[in-house]
C-alpha cells in the first residue's frame, strides 16, 4: 500500500505525458487529481499507522551493489515523514485543484498536470526515502521537476533562463550534498537512516584530512549535507535562483517554491538531526546562516514591486526562520513553522495568482490598488495569511514563529543576536506583507482603464483552495499550542518527539511570555508601518525612497548577488572556456603539437625534394661520385 | 589451465557472433538494389544479436574466469592462436556494439544514398573488428582486430562524412595508428620477456621486472590513451565526431573511444599491477583535468555535434577516473559509465543526426524553440541530457555516483575535484537544450516550417537506448551482477604486492636507493 | 701472352669512357650505349680474372651480365621508343617527369 503512495502521482505522470497531447488535452486533470487525491487518502492512512509511535521501514528491493557499497530503494515512515506526507499531499491536492481554473486553455495545459504529478512523485520519494541515495534521487528529481515547471513557458528567454539558473544553483549545493553522502558512506559503511542514525555517536572525535586539512568527520558531513540544504532551501549564498524561479506558473510558486520543495533541505536537516546534534560548529552554521538569510531576505523584500518576487523574498526569509530553529535545536519548532508555512504561503501565492490572472498577468503591485472591491475572497484570504505569516496571535504562523524566536532566545549568546535578527526580520515580515496589501488591495486602481474593465474574482474552482487554504492558515497552528496557554497543547511537539527528540533547554514561563509579546507587538509595529506610509501618507514612500538612496539602490538591487556571480563565476567560466582552453590550449598548444608534426616533415620533404632534378646525367654523376667515394674509403680505410 | 577455461555451448558461438556480420558484409556484394542492402544489412546485425543471446543466458556470474573460450592453433611456429573467450567485463560490451550496430544501420536509411553498398559492407567489417577486440585472448589476433576497426572508420569519415571529412579522417587514422605502434612495440617485447608466446592469459600470469613493467605501461598507455582519449591527446575526437556521418559518430562515441578504456581493463591492470599503482595518480590526475577541461570547453561550442564530442571527453575523464581508482566502486563505475557513455551519447548523436537530415544545420544558434516545433524530439533529448548530466533515476547517476564514490575513496581531493566536472556538466548540457529547444526562434527554424517531428523508424531506433537510460537507473544490478566477480578478480591481480603501493612510497625507495 | 694488367687496362679504360659518356651524353640511345660499354667492360675484366685463375666462375657471370645486359637493352629499348611516342625527342633532359 505504501508503495502507491508516491506510485499514483507518478502513473498519472506517466499517462498524461505519454498520452497527454494526442487523447487527454485538457482533460488531464482528470488523470492527475485522482491519483493525488488517491495519495493522500492513503497518507492520512500511513498518518494514522504511525500515530502511536510506530516506525515502517521496508526495502523493496537492492537498487546498486558494488562491493561493499550496497543500498536498498526502501522506505521509512516515521512521524516527520507522516508529517510531510500530509503537508505535501494534502497542499498538493488543493494546487491541483486550483490549477484546473489557473492553468485552463494553456496550450500545455497536459504537460503542466504531467510535471506536476511527477513532482509530487519525487517529493514523495524524497520524504518516504530509508537511506540517502534515495534521498538524493528525489532531491535531484524535485529539482528537475522544478527546473521543467519554472521553465514551463518556454518561449519566454526569462523562463527557460530562470529554470536553467535554478538546476544550476542547486547543482552547487548537490555538489556538496552528494560528497557528504560520499562521506556518510566511507564512515558508516551504510547509508541507510536508521543504521548510520544508530552509529552516530561512535565517529566522535574521528578526524578526516582533505585539502591538507584536518577536519572532525561529523563536522564535515553535516557541513556538506547542510551545502544541499542551502540550495535547496534558497539560503545565502545560494538563495539567488528562487526569486527568479517565479517565472513559472504560480500554482508551481506555491506548491514547489513555497509550500514543498523548498523546504526539503529543512526536513533533511531535521531528518539527520542525529548527526548535526553531534557538531556544535554545524548547528551554529545552521543556525546563523538561517536567521542571516531570515533578515537580509525580508530586507530585499522591503522595496521590491513584483507581487511573486515579494513572495518569493518572503519564503527566502521564512525559510531562514526554519534553519534557525533547526540550528538552536528546535527541530520541532523547525518543522511546526514548515508545517504552517506550507498552508499560508501556499494561500499567499495562489492568492496572488489570483490576481494575477484577473489583471491578465500583471505582477507589479505599483499598478494595482483597490482591488478589495473586486474581489472580496481573494483578498480576505490574503488578509488571514497575511495576519498569519506577521504572527498575530491565534493564527497559524503565531504559534509557529514564536515557538522558533522563543527556542533561539534560549540558546546562549549567539542565540540572543539570532533573536534580535529574527525578531527585525518579524517586524519587516509584518510590513513587507502589509505594504503589499495595501498597495495591491486598498486605494485606487492604478493599472490601464482596460485591465480594469476585466477585474473580475476567480472562478470557484480557484477561490475553493483559497478558502481550504485559509481554514489550514488560521488553524493548522493549533496543534501546537505552547503549554503555557494549555497542557499538552503541543501535541506536534510530543507526536515528533521519537524522531526528532525534545528540546533540552526549558526557560520560565515569564521569559516566553515576554519573548511573546514581544513579538507581537513588532509584528503589530510593521503593519501599523506599512498602513501609515501606503494608505495615510502615501507620499512617505516616495520620500524616505529619496532620503536613504544608497539602502535603498542596494535593496531593490538585491545586495547586488546575482551581479556578483555573474562576474565571479558565469563570466569567467565563458572567456576561459573560450578564450584560454578552446583557443589556446586546444587551438594552439595541442593542436600546434599535433598539426606541428607534420608540418615540420612536410616542410623538410619541401627541403629535400630539390636534388630530385629528374635529369639522368646528374644522377648518374651522384651515383658516380658515390662509387668513387666508396672505393676510396675501401682502399683507404685498411 | 585448459580444464578451467570453458566453453558451456557445444558451438563455437563467439566465433558465430563476430563472423557473421563479415559473412554479410560479403554477401552484401552480391546483392543490387539501396533498399535491399539495407534491409540485408539490418538482417545481419539482427540476426548477430540473436545469435549471441545464449552468451547472456549461458554466463556464469561466479567465475572470473574466460567463457565460452576457443582455442586453435594458427600459426604454431610463432605460437600464434586463434584464441577467443569473454568474461564479466567484455560481454556487456559485446552485446552494447551488437546493438549500437544495430541503431547505426537505422539511423542511416535515408541519411546515407550514395555508394549504399560500400557503406553497409564498412558498416559490418566495423561491427566484426569491434567484436574481435573485445574477444580476442591472443595478442596477435588482438591486434589485428584492433588495427582493423582503424580502415572502415578511416573510410566512414573520408567517405561519407562532412566538409572537412579528408582532413578529419587522416588525423582520427595518424593519431591513433601513431599510438598503435608503440602498443605493437609493447607487444613485441611481451612476447619474448613472456616466453615466447602472445596468449593474453599467459602473460598476463607472469610478473615482470619493475621497470619493464613501467615501460610496458607507458607503451601501453600511449595508445588507449589516443583511443580513450584522454587529455592532451583528444583534439582527433572533435574533429573525427563532427565530420563523421551519424553512424559513425555514434559507432565511435559508442564503441570504439571504449576500446581505451577496456585496453586498460584488459592488459594494463592485470599484467602491469606494480606500474598500475605507481602510475595511477597520474592518470587520476589526468582523468580529473580532462573531466574539468572538457566540460569547460564544451561552453564555448557552437556545433551542437563538436559540443557532444567534447562532452565525451569529460565523460571518458570520468571513466578512466573509475578505473584507476582501482577499488570496486570505482572499477565497477567505470565499466557501468562505458555503456553509460555509449548509450547516451549515442543517442545524442542520433538525435543530433536526426535533426540534421531534416534541417542540414548543426550550429546551435541556427534551432531555437524547438520544443514547439517538435515535441517528441525534444522530450526524448531532454532525457538523454538529463542522462548526460547524471540526473539520478538515469543511467548516467549511477555511474557517476560510484566513480565518484570509488575515487574518493582511493584519491580523496581528486574525487572532489571531479564532482566539479558534474556542475559543469549541467552547465553546458542545460545551455545546449535551452538555445535548442526554448527562447527565440531562428530564421532558420522560422523558415521551415515543413520540419516533422520523429517518424516511426526513428522512433524505433531511440526507444532501446532510452530503455536502457531508465534500466541501467532504476535496477543498475542487472548489468553490474556481469561484472563482481571479474572485478574483484582484477583487484585481487591489481593488489598483489611485493614491492610498496603507494606514489609516495614510490618516492621514499628511489630516495633511499639514492 | 697478354698480361693481366693490360686486360684490367682496357677495361678500365672502357668502363671511364662509359661512364662519362652516361654522364655527358644527352641522347638517351647514347646513354644507353655507355651503359652497354660499362657493362661490357665488366664483362672483359670478368674474363681475364676466369683465365687468370682458372675458375670458371668469372665466365659464368660473363654469361649471366650479358643475359641481363639483354633484357635490359629489350626494356630499355621499348621504353625509348614509348617516350617517343609522347614527346619528339629522347633527349634526356626533357624526360624529367621524376623531379621532385
Amino acid at each position: 500500500m505504501l508503495i502507491l503512495i508516491p506510485l499514483l502521482p507518478f502513473i498519472a505522470f506517466l499517462i498524461n505525458i505519454l498520452f497527454g497531447r494526442r487523447f487527454i488535452r485538457d482533460r488531464a486533470h482528470y488523470v492527475s487529481i485522482p491519483a493525488v487525491v488517491g495519495s493522500f487518502i492513503l497518507s492520512v492512512g500511513a498518518f494514522m499507522d504511525v500515530l502511536d509511535g510506530r516506525v515502517i521501514n521496508v526495502n523493496l528491493y537492492e537498487w546498486v551493489i558494488s562491493g561493499s557499497f550496497v543500498v536498498p530503494v526502501g522506505f521509512l515512515i516515521d512521524q516527520l515523514t507522516a508529517i510531510m506526507l500530509i503537508v505535501v499531499t494534502s497542499i498538493s491536492s488543493l494546487i491541483f485543484i486550483y490549477s484546473v481554473g489557473y492553468m485552463h486553455g494553456d496550450r500545455g495545459y497536459y504537460r503542466f498536470f504531467a510535471y506536476l504529478s511527477l513532482f509530487v512523485f519525487s517529493m514523495l520519494v524524497l520524504v518516504m526515502s530509508n537511506n540517502f541515495l534515495l534521498l538524493y534521487f528525489g532531491w535531484e528529481a524535485v529539482g528537475l521537476c522544478s527546473y521543467l515547471l519554472i521553465g514551463f513557458w518556454y518561449e519566454r528567454p526569462s523562463a527557460s533562463n530562470a529554470g536553467k539558473k535554478a538546476f544550476i544553483v542547486n547543482r552547487f549545493g548537490d555538489f556538496g550534498f552528494g560528497l557528504g553522502i560520499i562521506l556518510i558512506f566511507l564512515t558508516f559503511g551504510s547509508l541507510e537512516y536508521l543504521k548510520v542514525f544508530s552509529e552516530a555517536g561512535s565517529i566522535l572525535g574521528q578526524k578526516t584530512s582533505i585539502f591538507g586539512l584536518e577536519v572532525e568527520t561529523i563536522t564535515l558531513i553535516c557541513l556538506l549535507l547542510f551545502c544541499g540544504a542551502v540550495g535547496k532551501s534558497a539560503q545565502i549564498p545560494l538563495h539567488v535562483w528562487l526569486p527568479d524561479a517565479m517565472e513559472g506558473p504560480t500554482p508551481v510558486s506555491a506548491l514547489i517554491h513555497a509550500a514543498t520543495m523548498v523546504t526539503a533541505g529543512v526536513f533533511m536537516v531535521a531528518r539527520c538531526n542525529p548527526l548535526f546534534n553531534l557538531s556544535h560548529t554545524a548547528m551554529t552554521t545552521v543556525a546563523v546562516v538561517g536567521g542571516v538569510t531570515a533578515i537580509f531576505a525580508a530586507s530585499i523584500g522591503l522595496v521590491q514591486n513584483d507581487i511573486k518576487r515579494i513572495i518569493a523574498y518572503s519564503t527566502v526569509s521564512q525559510l531562514g526562520y526554519m534553519f534557525l530553529a533547526l540550528g538552536v535545536g528546535a527541530y520541532t519548532a523547525g518543522i511546526f513553522h514548515l508545517y504552517t508555512h506550507a498552508y499560508f504561503k501556499a494561500l499567499l501565492f495562489l492568492g496572488s495568482g489570483s490576481v494575477i490572472h484577473a489583471l491578465h498577468d500583471e505582477m507589479n503591485i505599483q499598478r494595482m490598488g483597490g482591488l478589495k472591491r473586486y474581489m472580496p475572497i481573494t483578498y480576505w484570504t490574503f488578509v488571514i495569511a497575511s495576519l498569519s505569516i506577521s504572527g498575530i496571535p491565534g493564527l497559524a504562523g503565531f504559534f509557529s514563529k514564536d515557538e522558533i524566536l522563543y527556542r533561539t532566545f534560549l540558546g546562549g549568546g549567539t542565540g540572543k543576536i539570532l533573536w534580535v535578527l529574527g525578531t527585525i526580520a518579524a517586524l519587516m515580515t509584518a510590513f513587507y506583507s502589509f505594504r503589499l496589501i495595501y498597495l495591491a488591495f486598498h486605494g485606487d486602481f492604478r493599472g490601464s482603464e482596460e485591465q480594469l474593465r476585466h477585474v473580475h474574482e476567480s472562478p470557484p474552482v480557484m477561490t475553493i483552495p483559497l478558502i481550504l487554504l485559509a481554514i489550514g492558515a488560521i488553524a493548522a497552528g493549533w496543534v501546537g499550542i505552547p503549554s503555557i496557554f494549555m497542557e499538552h497543547g503541543d501535541r506536534i511537539g510530543e507526536f515528533l518527539a521519537p524522531v526528532l527528540g525534545r528540546p533540552e533547554a526549558e526557560g520560565a514561563h515569564s521569559t516566553e511570555v515576554m519573548v511573546m509579546t514581544l513579538s507581537v507587538i513588532v509584528s503589530i509595529i510593521g503593519i501599523l508601518m506599512a498602513y501609515i506610509m501606503y494608505v495615510k501618507k502615501t507620499d512617505l514612500p516616495e520620500r524616505m525612497g529619496s532620503a536613504l538612496r544608497p539602502i535603498y539602490t542596494m535593496l531593490y538591487n538585491k545586495y547586488w548577488f546575482d551581479e556578483f556571480y555573474h562576474v565571479t563565476i558565469v563570466r569567467p567560466v565563458l572567456r576561459a572556456s573560450e578564450k584560454v582552453f578552446l583557443g589556446f590550449f586546444d587551438g594552439r598548444i595541442i593542436e600546434g603539437v599535433v598539426n606541428g608534426v607534420p608540418d615540420l616533415i612536410g616542410s623538410f620533404s619541401q627541403r629535400f625534394r630539390r636534388i630530385q632534378t629528374g635529369l639522368l646525367s646528374s644522377y648518374g654523376l651522384i651515383m658516380v661520385l658515390g662509387a668513387i667515394i666508396i672505393i676510396w674509403a675501401v682502399i683507404f680505410s685498411r | 589451465m585448459n580444464n578451467a577455461l570453458m566453453n558451456q555451448l557445444g558451438y563455437p558461438v563467439l566465433t558465430v557472433t563476430v563472423f557473421l556480420p563479415l559473412f554479410g558484409a560479403i554477401l552484401l556484394l552480391f546483392i543490387r538494389g539501396k533498399e535491399a542492402i539495407r534491409w540485408i544489412t539490418l538482417l545481419v546485425t539482427t540476426l548477430t544479436l540473436l545469435v549471441a543471446f545464449p552468451l547472456l543466458s549461458n554466463f556464469n556470474k561466479d567465475t572470473h574466469l574466460m567463457q565460452f573460450v576457443e582455442r586453435h592453433e594458427w600459426l604454431p611456429s610463432w605460437g600464434i592462436n586463434y584464441f577467443v573467450g569473454i568474461d564479466g567485463i567484455s560481454i556487456l560490451f559485446i552485446f552494447l556494439t551488437i546493438l549500437l550496430s544495430i541503431l547505426s544501420v537505422l539511423v542511416s536509411w535515408r541519411a546515407i544514398d550514395t555508394k549504399v553498398r560500400e557503406f553497409h559492407i564498412a558498416m559490418l567489417l566495423m561491427e566484426t573488428a569491434m567484436l574481435g577486440v573485445f574477444v580476442s585472448l591472443d595478442f596477435f589476433l588482438f591486434y589485428v582486430f584492433w588495427e582493423a576497426m582503424l580502415i572502415p572508420m578511416f573510410i566512414l569519415i573520408g567517405v561519407w562524412g562532412g566538409k572537412d571529412r579528408v582532413y578529419a579522417a587522416i588525423k582520427f587514422f595518424l593519431y591513433t595508428l601513431a599510438g598503435s605502434v608503440l602498443m605493437l612495440v609493447g607487444i613485441v617485447v611481451l612476447y619474448f620477456k613472456g616466453g615466447e608466446t602472445l596468449n593474453i592469459l599467459e602473460l598476463s600470469r607472469i610478473r615482470y621486472p619493475f621497470l619493464l613493467q613501467c615501460w610496458l605501461f607507458l607503451a601501453f598507455f600511449v595508445a588507449f590513451a589516443v583511443k580513450v582519449p584522454m587529455f592532451p591527446v583528444h583534439t582527433w575526437l572533435p574533429d573525427a565526431h563532427t565530420e563523421a556521418p551519424t553512424a559513425g559518430s555514434v559507432i565511435l562515441a559508442g564503441v570504439l573511444i571504449k576500446m581505451g578504456a577496456y585496453g586498460f581493463l584488459r592488459f594494463s591492470i592485470p599484467m602491469f599491477p606494480d606500474a598500475t599503482r605507481f602510475f595511477a595518480p597520474v592518470i587520476v590526475v589526468l582523468s580529473v583535468v580532462a573531466i574539468i577541461y572538457g566540460a569547460l570547453v564544451c561552453f564555448a561550442q557552437k556545433d551542437m555535434k563538436r559540443l557532444i564530442a567534447y562532452s565525451s571527453v569529460s565523460h571518458m575523464g570520468f571513466v578512466t577516473l573509475g578505473i584507476f581508482s582501482l577499488n570496486s566502486q570505482g572499477l565497477e563505475g567505470g565499466i557501468l559509465q562505458m555503456l553509460n557513455h555509449g548509450i547516451v551519447t549515442g543517442a545524442l548523436f542520433l538525435l543530433v543526426g536526426i535533426i540534421y537530415e531534416r534541417t542540414h544545420s548543426r550550429m546551435i544558434a541556427d534551432y531555437g524553440r524547438f520544443a514547439t516545433l517538435v515535441p517528441w524530439y525534444a522530450g526524448i533529448f531532454m532525457i538523454f541530457t538529463l542522462a548526460s548530466i547524471g540526473l539520478p533515476g538515469t543511467n548516467g547517476f549511477i555511474g557517476e555516483f560510484l566513480i565518484i564514490l570509488g575515487a574518493f575513496t582511493s584519491h580523496r581531493e581528486f574525487g572532489v575535484l571531479a564532482a566539479i566536472g558534474i556542475i559543469l556538466g549541467a552547465g553546458y548540457m542545460l545551455w545546449l537544450y535551452q538555445r535548442v529547444f526554448f527562447t527565440h526562434q531562428s530564421t532558420v527554424v522560422r523558415d521551415n516550417h515543413e520540419i516533422l517531428d520523429l517518424n516511426k523508424r526513428e522512433a524505433i531506433t531511440l526507444l532501446p537506448l532510452i530503455l536502457f537510460v531508465f534500466w541501467i537507473g532504476i535496477h543498475p544490478n542487472t548489468f553490474l551482477d556481469y561484472m563482481h566477480t571479474s572485478v574483484e578478480h582484477l583487484i585481487r591481480q591489481v593488489n598483489i604486492t611485493d614491492t610498496p603501493g603507494t606514489f609516495a612510497e614510490y618516492i621514499n625507495l628511489i630516495g633511499g636507493y639514492r | 701472352m697478354v698480361p693481366l694488367s693490360w686486360y684490367i687496362l682496357l677495361s678500365t679504360v672502357v668502363f671511364g669512357i662509359g661512364v662519362i659518356g652516361f654522364i655527358i651524353r644527352r641522347n638517351l640511345i647514347m646513354i644507353f650505349l655507355s651503359i652497354e660499354l660499362m657493362l661490357n667492360s665488366v664483362n672483359i675484366s670478368l674474363a681475364a680474372f676466369s683465365h687468370y685463375l682458372q675458375s670458371m666462375t668469372g665466365q659464368i657471370l660473363v654469361f649471366f651480365v650479358i643475359t641481363v645486359a639483354a633484357a635490359e637493352a629489350a626494356i630499355g629499348l621499348a621504353i625509348i621508343i614509348a617516350l617517343y611516342r609522347h614527346k619528339p625527342s629522347i633527349t634526356a633532359e626533357e624526360v624529367n617527369l621524376l623531379k621532385g
